[in-house]
């Protein structure tokens, strides 16, 4: 037997959550430490993953499996291909810096409360850590129920990082931030529990379907995908619809799409800045995710079935999630919505079917982590130095923070996709698989483009620029070490990817085939095919340049 | 080697941004040598290029794959022909003086290492857009002088107008860019790929439908970058920025984009009449626009940027007349850029002079005072106008004859409107040139404010009590790269007419066809010299010979519309800002109360269950697990049925 290379890196950061709860309460920063050198040896684990991963090999590597309950099929079997092995990755990278982002924001609760067993620092480390473990299993989990399982279960986690840590600045007072607070956690709570009751059902009958067509019920994707392809695996049409349906709109909520995302805002605007990363760059991610290795796996005639409405809806999250960004007046509220309307731009790659779109989708999930990651993370050190989330509180920061301001820029620059920074080649891919499928819906996405330009620009004017009308902010310091260690690299990542983006799309592209031969999609090929222009090295290009005589 | 060209400054860029307050003391100089040094590359390319043989005078060379997906190839691979190679000896020659003249203008200013690593961004991002091979390379140069000039349009971003200004510039940009990303979605639908030689070589396969589709779209992307109408907006408020950045945006990079643009495509529009049809009418109804906001602009800023609006309708005229039009649209280009960056800087030194005013109503009487500046702008002045000899004449004259021969009545009326243009060019600079240097010494007394443009603040140096302002000339620094401009401004134009050497030179890639005018060069250009005099003479006649009055008169409909840009930021204002700023407040308010309320009514009705879970907040692991628990027992349930079954 081989080693379990997945189930340790996802176990470490499990068992660092225990020893992280585990450390006395007088020592506070030895619990920090530990959670960060947690953390950092996930991500080492992950890269192993990555290197280990071979882009040319089979679908499904790394592959565990074991019996669990023999009774009812569920195995406890996991297995990456590239779009897992990329968002492992990603999860794996982002979490150090959150950690690093919060190293404070447990520090005001300690002593909030006499009893001495109250040891917040620990528990907001090792809940963190407890999250990053349910999420890549979640990636790794090639069974279905085993997979369920981890989906629900990260809720409780993320349940108590928003209620119990949230953003101490709001303007209307401790007492009615903590009631925002426990609003947003139960929203949050609510909404992704209504979402999972309705996939349980849908799991179930998975489970029912594949029993009465195979003999013996199964969860095992692998399984269920041969059979699938082999016509084994046979479902009524109207059956297969409400499954997908049932898979579907869990995963709509957690992405969110519209209109399932109000609960977003809330969440985000009332949790700290890193526990608003790890929502919308990290566990919002297993939605986008699923759609992909579940919903098109599983149920390809349904998803065609659907696509007409998943696009329109997809569009309509773009443009939605744009327009309420330009309007709003908190900080964070305004990340939360720009978030809707990525998530829009990625839900319509991963059904514009083609592997454009679909390549695009799984970079964007990618790249969006981190610009969202800098842009939030920033915006949180902001937040934490006036004490305020709304944008009017500030102006003029470039002038005593130029450095802070700067990186700013660069996380806005990369939310709006500017060519160079990478969230600009997914998006660009996402509108193009879109565009040669769906010309109308290409071009009507594109036009998120501009509205992103506007929050942005509008956001870094009115908080950045202009004159200093606020005492608070003239004695606003410029970030510190431990800030700019989180962010530079971060900021290098952007640039990187933007040039070079290359090792990540040759590990997604197969996984991306393997996808489409699933709803035996091609893409659409284009009216005048150019021959492979190899002539490009040698031969002049110019105004109707085949000089060829 | 053709990476260099970009990699050069880009690394300045970088350096200078990473290098801290180390660089505070030697960063411009840096900046400065880096930008010369890639002008140095250009021009041993370009000997090097002067060897080879007219057709086989295009280089390539690809760096590396840089988005492969599936059937969707993108390299970072430049291409060097005889069309990028004007323009790289363009953005860097012209750059480098502009950064040699910044050295002088930013001594004072605290931010100045910054301002010199976005200059080098500038130039980095304005020679990837004219070395890309491909179209998607070629948007990042273009989305990336986007950002740099809104870097630096905004470099004095404390002062809000300056941050209005810089974010009008990048969203207008945005909706041209927008085109531009559309058009490389037809390319890549209907060629299978987005890339210089098989695109252009292939176009002629395609249905003009497509062609056409593909051409509007990089029109509209055109006319973001190049200020055209209707997307013109952005660039009087961009005079917000620092005036080297007013000569470098105008003169060197950014504007001139979308001609590139147009030319380089030439093979998409010239299968697509509708297209170039269009093209042509926004060129004219630019090159109208600009000159006529020219007339009525105080502001010596703004009039330049009104003229540029204009000259570069010109340009795009002329690239819209398909091959009797590219070459010259270039070679104006080229002449523009030595009298434009020429007089930007000339501005920019009489304002240097003049504790920072730019109304010309407070000028008058300069020559005496700036005698370099004068005699440098009045070369300028006089190439822009077109007088017979200077750059400007030869190249606007080419194109004014193009325009006639674009034959039928659109020759007719583009060919006047050109005509007219050159005439209300001819008044509006000599206005600017009399009003600055001539008359009245007006800045002697203490100003009124402009009632054109009342908002408008006089510089700090002005309010309060008044002293007269010590015109000065500008020291060397400088004075030379305006010299050294103005040289071009006289020269240039005969220097690429002699011989036809400007055509010649790039025809391999723009192709040439002569025009059939119905009327003889000879007579076009008695006509544009006849224009010339009349616009001048009636400049003459308002502010030579009557005394400038220190407050604007009330004017016109027409002369007040034009003040406000012909209106056309009431005109956006109304339909995009107000009704946008309508239409997210009403969204904000439908997502609270509407879609959310939905959700919190669905919650509440299953029997108030948000209410009573909200006051059993502790309880929730413990009702999480009773859900859980329930789940699975429906799972159970559900597996005894099937197996009873």
């Amino acid at each position: 037997m081989s080693f379990p290379l997945l189930t340790v890196t996802a176990a470490l950061p499990a068992v660092g959550a225990v020893a992280t709860a585990a450390v006395p309460a007088a020592r506070r920063t030895a619990a920090k430490w530990l959670a960060l050198l947690v953390s950092l040896a996930t991500l080492v684990l992950a890269a192993v993953v990555l290197i280990r991963f071979d882009p040319g090999g089979a679908r499904y590597q790394l592959t565990e499996s074991h019996a669990w309950i023999p009774d009812f099929g569920v195995r406890y079997e996991l297995g990456v291909d590239g779009i897992g092995a990329a968002l492992m990755a990603l999860t794996a990278l982002l979490i150090p810096f959150v950690i690093g982002a919060g190293w404070h924001d447990a520090d005001d609760l300690e002593g909030e409360r006499a009893n001495r067993r109250w040891r917040p620092t620990q528990g907001f480390f090792a809940l963190i850590l407890a999250v990053e473990a349910m999420v890549l299993v979640s990636f790794a989990a090639t069974d279905v129920f085993l997979f369920y399982i981890f989906f629900e279960a990260m809720l409780i986690p993320m349940y108590f990082l928003i209620g119990g840590f949230g953003d101490r600045a709001h303007a209307a007072g401790e007492e009615e931030g903590a009631k925002q607070r426990s609003y947003a956690a139960v929203k949050f709570l609510l909404y992704n529990l209504a979402g999972g009751l309705v996939m349980l059902a849908a799991v179930i009958g998975l489970f029912v379907v594949s029993a009465d067509s195979l003999g013996q019920g199964t969860f095992s994707l692998p399984e269920l995908l041969k059979a699938r392809a082999s016509g084994d695996l046979a479902m009524a049409t109207s059956t297969e619809r409400w499954l997908f349906l049932g898979f579907f709109v869990a995963f709509a909520i957690k992405a969110p799409l519209w209109p399932l995302h109000t609960w977003l805002p809330n969440a985000m605007g009332e949790s700290t800045a890193p526990v608003a990363v790890l929502i919308t760059a990290v566990v919002d991610k297993v939605g986008t995710f699923a759609m992909l290795r579940f919903c098109l796996g599983l149920f390809p005639e349904a998803s065609s079935w659907a696509t007409p409405v998943v696009l329109s809806l997809a569009l309509v999250s773009v443009l939605y999630g744009a327009l309420l960004a330009v309007g709003q007046r908190d900080i964070k509220r305004l990340v939360a919505y720009a978030s809707i309307s990525h998530f829009g731009f990625i839900i319509l790659g991963v059904f514009a079917m083609t592997s454009q779109g679909q390549g695009g989708a799984t970079l964007y999930m990618v790249f969006h982590g981190i610009s969202t990651a800098a842009l939030m993370l920033v915006a949180g050190f902001l937040i934490s130095r006036r004490g305020s989330r709304l944008i009017a509180d500030y102006g003029g920061v470039q002038k005593v923070a130029p450095v802070l301001a700067g990186t700013f820029l660069i996380g806005g620059l990369a939310t709006l996709s500017l060519p160079g920074l990478a969230p600009f080649v997914s998006e660009f891919l996402v509108l193009v698989g879109t565009f040669s499928r769906y010309p109308v819906a290409g071009i009507i996405a594109t036009a998120g483009i501009i509205l992103a330009a506007l929050y942005v620009l509008v956001l870094v004017q009115r908080t950045m620029t202009g004159p200093i009308r606020r005492p608070e902010i003239e004695k606003m310091p410029d970030l510190k070490v431990r800030e700019v260690a989180v962010v530079a690299p971060l900021v290098a990542l952007l640039l990187f990817l933007g040039v070079f983006p290359k090792p990540l799309t040759e590990i997604v592209n197969p996984a991306v085939e393997h996808t489409l031969s699933d709803v035996q999609k091609k893409d659409p090929k284009p009216q005048h095919p150019v021959a492979e222009h190899a002539g490009s090295d040698d031969k002049p290009a110019g105004h109707g340049g085949g000089d060829h005589e | 080697m053709i990476g260099l060209l970009v990699g050069v400054p880009l690394l300045g860029a970088a350096v200078l941004l990473l290098g801290g307050r180390r660089l505070d003391r030697s960063g411009h100089w840096l900046a400065t040598l880096l930008a010369a040094a890639s002008f140095v590359i250009g021009a041993v390319l370009f000997a090097s290029m002067l060897g080879e043989d007219a057709e086989s005078r295009a280089m390539h060379s690809k760096l590396f794959s840089w988005v492969p997906v599936e059937g969707f190839q993108a390299d970072v691979a430049f291409q060097l022909d005889q069309l990028s190679m004007t323009f790289v000896l363009l953005i860097t020659g012209v750059g480098t003086l502009i950064h040699l003249y910044s050295v002088g203008y930013m001594e004072h200013d605290p931010k100045r290492r910054r301002f010199f690593a976005y200059l080098n961004l500038f130039l980095a991002a304005m020679l990837l857009l004219v070395l890309a091979d491909n179209f998607l390379l070629l948007y990042v140069g273009w989305e990336g002088v986007g950002l740099a000039s809104y870097l630096l349009i905004g470099f004095w971003q404390h002062k809000p107008s300056a941050a209005t200004a810089a974010k009008k510039a990048f969203l207008v940009n945005r909706v041209g860019d927008a085109g531009l990303a559309i058009a490389i979605f037809l390319m890549f639908t209907t060629f299978g790929t987005f890339a210089f030689a098989p695109v252009l070589s292939a176009a002629g396969e395609a249905g003009e439908g497509k062609l056409t589709a593909i051409g509007l779209m990089l029109l509209l992307a055109a006319c973001g970058k190049s200020a055209q109408v209707p997307l013109q907006s952005w660039l009087g408020d961009a005079m917000e920025g620092p005036t080297p950045v007013s000569a470098l945006i105008h003169a060197a990079t950014m504007v001139t984009a979308g001609v590139y643009l147009i030319t380089r495509s030439g093979a998409i529009f010239n299968g697509a009449p509708d297209a170039q049809l269009v093209v042509v009418i926004v060129g004219a109804v630019t090159l109208l626009f600009g000159a006529i906001v020219g007339c009525a602009k105080d502001d010596i800023k703004k009039a330049l940027a009104g003229s540029t609006m204009s000259q570069i309708g010109y340009m795009i005229l002329a690239a819209g007349l398909g091959p009797i039009g590219y070459a010259f649209a270039i070679m104006h280009l080229v002449t523009h850029g030595f009298f434009k960056a020429g007089l930007f800087l000339g501005a920019g030194s009489v304002m240097h002079g003049m504790n920072d005013e730019v109304d010309m109503r407070r000028y008058g009487g300069l020559r005496k005072h700036m005698p370099v500046t004068f005699v440098t702008f009045g070369l300028g002045y006089l190439a822009i106008i077109g007088f017979p000899g200077l750059s400007g004449f030869f190249s606007k004259d080419q194109i004014i004859e193009a325009a006639f021969g674009k034959g039928g009545t659109e020759g007719w009326i583009l060919g006047a409107v050109t005509l007219l243009g050159a005439a209300i060019t001819a008044y509006y600079m000599t206005r600017v040139m009399l009003m600055t240097f001539f008359g009245e010494e007006r800045w002697r007394k203490a100003p009124t404010p402009s009632p054109a443009e009342p908002d408008v603040e006089p510089a700090a140096e002005t309010r309060g009590a008044y002293t007269p302002p010590h015109p000065h000339e500008s020291p060397k620094i400088m004075t030379i790269p305006m010299i050294v401009l103005a040289f071009g401004s006289v020269f240039a134009g005969g220097l690429f007419k002699a011989g036809e050497s400007f055509v010649g030179w790039l025809e391999p890639v723009t192709q040439f066809e002569h025009g059939h005018s119905p009327v003889s060069a000879t007579a076009v250009t008695a006509a544009t010299i006849v224009a010339l005099v009349l616009g001048v003479g009636a400049a003459y006649l308002q502010y030579g010979r009557k005394p400038v009055p220190a407050l604007a008169p009330r004017g016109s409909l027409l002369t007040r519309a034009a003040r406000r840009d012909l209106l056309q930021d009431d005109f956006n204002h109304v339909v995009l800002v107000s009704g946008g700023t309508h239409l997210t407040r009403s969204l904000v308010y439908v997502d609270n109360k509407v879609v959310d309320g939905a959700v919190n009514g669905t919650a509440a009705s299953f029997g108030g269950l948000s209410g009573r879970l909200r006051r059993l907040q502790n309880g929730f692991a413990r009702s999480y697990a009773v859900s859980m628990f329930g789940g699975a027992a429906v799972l159970i349930a559900a597996t005894l049925l099937m197996r009873a079954v």
